[in-house]
């Protein structure tokens, strides 16, 4: 048996997603050398939502890219699951750029390693900033985020669910408390 | 959407690569999408990915061949693997190892990949029987290359966004050629609708038991056709002296302007390599508007980086495959 539990609803993910977007253009004093790129799928999703609100809100226009980081990651061949491959796209220049890296959920900091090493070969930002929805901790790698949408505590047992419209048909964040769950799903990292 | 369900969906299973007759449908759809994903990676400023680090990837080429063996090196090297080549005048092949004893001192060597050549149809899947690590066929006799075939075919879903329902030609020595044979497995799984066209002493007999249409007229062939695949006359291999000679097989068979005038406007014109200008296709064929052949190139690393990908995350979970 599992039990799943809704966390966040979706207006409240609208409301992060605000809030995070007025956050980076704070922080950054405006946008002029922003640039936005999500990790695949969900980051790239959210990717799209803050660029929007950036854009309406400020007047302005962003780059956004979408990054996968399948041929990066450290269990390639290790992993008890075969990768599932997507399409990096990235069709401007990063040079001298602030990037705004975007992922659903921080956990062990794994993924976010792979996206800033498949990030420097596209060129030389001026810096990289981290937002992510969700921090549920046991980071396994010196990773810390530069904003971040709600902290999580959970136990490692337990699954983070993240579920937005354009992919999943509903929006809402869920944990799973996986014990005695034999369906195995995917770890998100 | 379709497409990134499928990836969610399908698993790699095999160990080698050794022909497109042995795929299925999903398994070389598989391939393309990844293959997708590694060509956005030819155009970064920094054209390498981690994914095959500390892999070992062995060429070893019986045949003489610069294109396919430097295209699998660089596609090897893009993805951080090292490359060794083995060139069999050099080696102990010539003191007379065979090649299931060279296959397994590499395999010893612990390298994870061998790409073999050889001029004998089946070596590569002997070799793969006899070795653990994985083995890819790049080109054995008449048989089979199957990254050829592959590419060809990751060339036109990029053209026209689909295989299925799609009008190709292949046009020149069917009977020697393994790149037609491949480029039919792989063709007629996903869809396409294959004609292969030659003078009558180049059609294998039996070949339409492959699902291909036979034509002796290239004319007739080109009407309605959506991609011609240009095979090189391979005069060198005629040892029965049974070829039309080259002002002949050109004036019959060669891909000129004339006749892709004459055909749809936006045909595509494929070939191989090495080109044969004035033999198998005009210079101005070759060169111009409707060719793809430099883009084949290109594409044909990314599908060798897809294929090496695949392989060694099958390997470690899959032991040993029997094709037969």
């Amino acid at each position: 048996m599992q039990t799943k539990k809704e966390v966040l609803t979706k207006d409240e993910i609208d409301r992060l997603i605000t809030r995070l977007s007025h956050e980076i253009v704070e922080k950054n004093k405006g946008v002029s050398t922003l640039a936005i790129v999500g990790i695949r799928t969900r980051g790239y999703i959210i990717a799209k939502r803050i660029a929007k609100v950036i854009e309406e809100q400020y007047n302005a226009r962003l780059d956004v890219g979408a990054l996968d980081i399948t041929f990066y990651r450290d269990d390639l061949g290790l992993a008890s699951e075969q990768p599932v491959v997507h399409n990096t796209e990235i069709d401007f220049d990063i040079e001298g750029k602030d990037i705004i890296l975007i992922d659903d959920v921080l956990y062990t900091g794994r993924t976010v390693r792979c996206g800033l090493d498949a990030l420097m070969d596209f060129g030389r930002p001026k810096t990289i900033q981290l937002a992510v929805l969700i921090d549920r901790g046991h980071r396994e790698l010196p990773i810390k985020a530069d904003y971040v949408g709600k902290n999580l505590p959970t136990s490692q047992s337990e699954i983070v669910e993240v579920k937005l419209e354009e992919v999943d048909g509903e929006s809402g964040v869920f944990i799973i408390n996986r014990q005695d769950d034999q369906t195995g799903e995917q770890e998100k990292t | 959407m379709t497409r990134q369900e499928n990836k969610k969906k399908h698993k790699w299973v095999h160990k080698d690569l050794l022909g497109l007759e042995y795929l299925s449908r999903e398994d070389i759809e598989l391939i393309l999408d990844t293959a997708d994903s590694f060509r956005e990676i030819l155009d970064r400023p920094i054209k390498k990915v981690p994914a095959l680090r500390g892999k070992t990837v062995v060429n070893l080429f019986y045949e003489p061949s610069t294109r396919t063996r430097v295209s699998f090196e660089i596609a090897a090297k893009r993805l951080s693997a090292d490359v060794i080549n083995i060139a069999t005048e050099t080696s102990s092949v010539r003191k007379g190892e065979t090649l299931n004893d060279t296959g397994r001192n590499i395999e010893a060597l612990k390298a994870d990949i061998i790409v073999i050549r050889h001029n004998c149809s089946g070596a590569a899947a002997m070799l793969a029987r006899h070795v653990n690590i994985s083995v890819i066929n790049a080109g054995d006799g008449w048989h089979e290359h199957p990254t050829q075939g592959l590419l060809d075919i990751f060339t036109l879903r990029k053209r026209f966004g689909h295989v299925e329902g799609l009008r190709v030609v292949i046009v020149g020595d069917i009977a020697h050629s393994r790149v037609a044979r491949s480029n039919i497995w792989g063709l007629t799984k996903l869809g396409a609708k294959v004609t292969v066209c030659a003078p009558p002493v180049l059609i294998p007999p039996g070949i339409e038991k492959m699902g291909v249409t036979v034509k002796t007229n290239i004319d007739e062939a080109l009407v309605d056709a959506d991609a011609v695949n240009v095979l090189r006359m391979q005069f060198e291999r005629d040892e029965r002296n049974v070829f039309p000679n080259q002002l002949e097989y050109f004036k019959n068979y060669g891909i000129t302007m004339d006749r892709i005038k004459r055909a749809k406007k936006d045909i595509i014109v494929m070939h191989p390599g090495p080109i044969n200008r004035g033999i198998e296709i005009s210079s101005e064929v070759a060169d111009g508007t409707n060719s793809v052949i430099l883009e084949q190139v290109t594409n044909g690393i990314a599908v060798r980086m897809s294929v090496l990908f695949w392989l060694s995350q099958a390997t470690k979970k899959i032991g040993h495959e029997d094709i037969d």
